[in-house]
């Protein structure tokens, strides 16, 4: 039984007798040493990710100005910071975008900004109390200028996260990058084998008061991170590191095509060998880190799972998906989070990092909940309507132009004989018909393209690809492409309507 | 060189390549070609000292020729070497060595502009 303090590690790292090695250094060391030689040889094991990690935000004071304001409403660079705290205070979202720039231009962007020394715009409002008159400010400001610049990240560092692809027919812009349409490729995120959590998975040595690198700074994790989720593989931490002693190496904002912005942060964090269990936790490969693809095509909180991968598949470059080699894209960069490691092996070879025991555990039970919600979603079913008027795809256009007339309808469902929705006419089309003097049947002159929906979607996925195809109806299919109704902008109108 | 041809709808029923090819005798590697009823546009690689002459070929039969000289550039700060360009390229131009770095063959770039969109640095720009 091998058997360390943290107190003695830290001894070792102050005479400079100190093992440390990269969590990718311990595979090799636990393979040739085996567990209990690896625990007794090594003393601390670093981990490094460098990825986007959205739930991230700078906590800030801009000190008092003259006369003073009680700011209600703040603005850094056009991005709106959260300011309903004291007077001159605020927090500065990554994720939020700017007024006039849109998602090229965010929180993130203004924290890197700041960090490089640039200036910044500030414009705030107030409505004015009698020990805070003032009710507009604009200013600028540099880093040097914050009293207080902590970055208060309330969710990083995920243990796993889930890989992403699409089995749709149109690109998808999501948080998980571009995805192609038929499985065209899939994105993934972590550093795998050198991810912090995954090497300490129940949380033995990392918990609230653990000490970090965070942006090229010590930090420290306060806590667990928001929707930690343990029992799943999906912990999480809350963190927090002085923006001022950060460097933009490991700090840099991004964009997603068609998501928003996002902050790339680099986090390293040691893990102190103190018994042969954590050694062989800091043994962990990519292959045996395991996590899910998902279909991003659903729209939907539960997207379904493709299939299970591990870390060395994603990283190989492609995956499978149904027989095909699906190439993979890292969203994270594996470059930088080994950069993160080795530098903090060498701030604990050097004597200027020192490791630290949790003041308290996080928890390794447990799960997010999703979101309470008191009003229920009406589904397509609920809101279209049941009455359609069908007509056969051999049938004429004056047939059709008749229906069309007698039932005062827009839409008809062009089906074959056996019932299965084929195309989609409208009063438009047979107006076009008429001008252009075609007569043949209603085949010749129906859309064949047609958008469908599902009667168990929510209304407002419906409605979103109405929008975005410009088109006014969509029919209801079951999965034989039986016709059940149709949804129009009309039905959606009521339903809004209904709703305030 | 690289060019792109683009075949405007009243032409898109003639076999222009064709016609052009068998003419010149210039052979042409198309690299990427989109053609339906409507409208066609190629990618193809063709040797500088042939070019003119195929350009006159094709454009005599009504298609349009560009060159393409604008080939992908990586601003090498920005960048932070995720790869998430790698998957979205159709060409392969990106993929990562052995150190994890970002590798960018950019003679293999067909100027789509895909991974352009993808980069969530705004490393990635078509050069001028
Ligand atoms: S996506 Fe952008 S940042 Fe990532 S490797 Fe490619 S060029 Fe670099
Ligand atoms: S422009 Fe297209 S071909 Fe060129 S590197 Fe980008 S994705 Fe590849």
């Amino acid at each position: 039984m091998v058997e360390k303090s943290v107190h003695e590690i830290n001894k070792k790292i102050e005479d400079g007798s100190v093992n440390v090695v990269t969590a990718e250094e311990m595979v090799g060391i636990v393979e040739n040493l085996g567990v209990e030689g690896a625990a007794r040889e090594v003393d601390v094991v670093t981990t490094g990710t460098f990825g986007a990690m959205c739930s991230s935000g700078l906590m800030l004071n801009l000190g008092h100005s003259e006369p003073p304001i009680k700011i209600q409403k703040v603005w850094f660079n056009n991005v709106e910071a959260y300011s309903g705290i004291a007077a001159v205070d605020a927090y500065l979202g990554a994720a939020q975008i700017s007024n006039t720039r849109g998602i090229q231009y965010g929180g993130a962007h203004v924290i890197e900004d700041l960090l490089r020394g640039k200036e910044i715009n500030v414009h705030a409002t107030s409505y004015g109390t009698d020990c805070y008159p003032r009710k507009v400010l604009d200013t600028t400001i540099t880093l040097d200028d914050l009293n207080e610049a902590v970055l208060l990240n309330p969710r990083n560092a995920y243990q796993i996260y889930n890989a992403a692809t699409n089995s749709s027919k149109r690109i998808l812009n999501t948080y998980m990058g571009e995805l192609l349409p038929n499985f065209g490729n899939i994105t993934y995120s972590g550093a795998g084998v050198l991810s912090p959590l995954s090497n300490d998975p129940t949380y033995e040595t990392i918990g609230t008061g653990t000490r970090i690198f965070i942006g090229g700074a010590q930090g420290y994790v306060i806590g667990n991170g928001t929707q930690h989720s343990p029992s799943s593989g999906f912990g999480t931490l809350m963190l927090k590191g002085n923006l001022k002693e950060m460097s933009p190496e490991y700090l840099r904002a991004a964009s997603f095509t068609g998501y928003g912005t996002t902050l790339y942060m680099g986090i390293g964090i040691p893990i102190p060998i103190l018994n042969e269990k954590i050694a062989a936790a800091t043994a962990v490969r990519d292959e045996d880190i395991t996590t899910n693809v998902l279909d991003y095509a659903v729209g939907s909180r539960d997207k379904p799972v493709v299939r299970m991968v591990n870390y060395a598949e994603l990283r190989s470059g492609s995956v499978q998906i149904e027989g095909k080699d699906i190439p993979t894209s890292s969203l994270s960069s594996f470059k930088n989070a080994r950069k993160i490691a080795n530098e903090l092996k060498e701030w604990v070879k050097h004597g200027t990092f020192f490791v630290s025991t949790p003041v308290e555990r996080l928890c390794c039970e447990g799960s997010a909940k999703p979101m309470k919600q008191t009003q229920a979603v009406p589904l397509v079913k609920d809101v279209m309507s049941d009455f359609i008027v069908t007509i056969k795809k051999d049938q004429t256009v004056q047939d059709a132009a008749k229906k069309i007339w007698e039932n005062s309808f827009n839409h008809l469902a062009v089906v074959s004989d056996t019932g299965e929705l084929v195309g989609i006419l409208t009063a438009w089309d047979i107006s076009k018909a008429v001008a252009e003097n075609i007569f043949d049947s209603v085949e010749s002159v129906m859309t064949k393209k047609v958008l469908t929906c599902a009667p168990n979607e929510p209304v407002d996925l419906a409605a979103r690809r109405l929008d975005r195809y410009g088109v006014s109806a969509m029919p209801v299919i079951d999965t034989q492409r039986r016709v059940l109704g149709i949804i129009t902008s009309d039905n959606i109108s009521k339903l809004l309507a209904r709703r305030y | 060189m690289k060019i792109k041809i683009c075949i405007p709808t009243e032409r898109i029923h003639n076999p222009i390549i064709s016609e052009s090819i068998i003419e010149t005798g210039i052979l042409l590697n198309i690299m990427v070609a989109n053609i339906d009823s409507t409208y066609g546009e190629l990618i193809a690689d063709v040797k500088d000292s042939r070019f003119d002459k195929i350009k006159n070929a094709l454009e005599s039969r009504g298609a349009i020729v560009a060159i393409l000289d604008r080939p992908i550039h990586r601003d090498e700060e920005e960048c932070v070497e995720c790869g998430a360009c790698i998957s979205v390229c159709p060409m392969n131009v990106y993929a990562f060595d052995e150190n994890w770095s970002l590798c960018v063959d950019e003679k293999k770039c067909i100027q789509c502009g895909m991974c352009i969109k993808m980069c969530p640095h705004g490393a990635l720009k078509l050069g001028e």
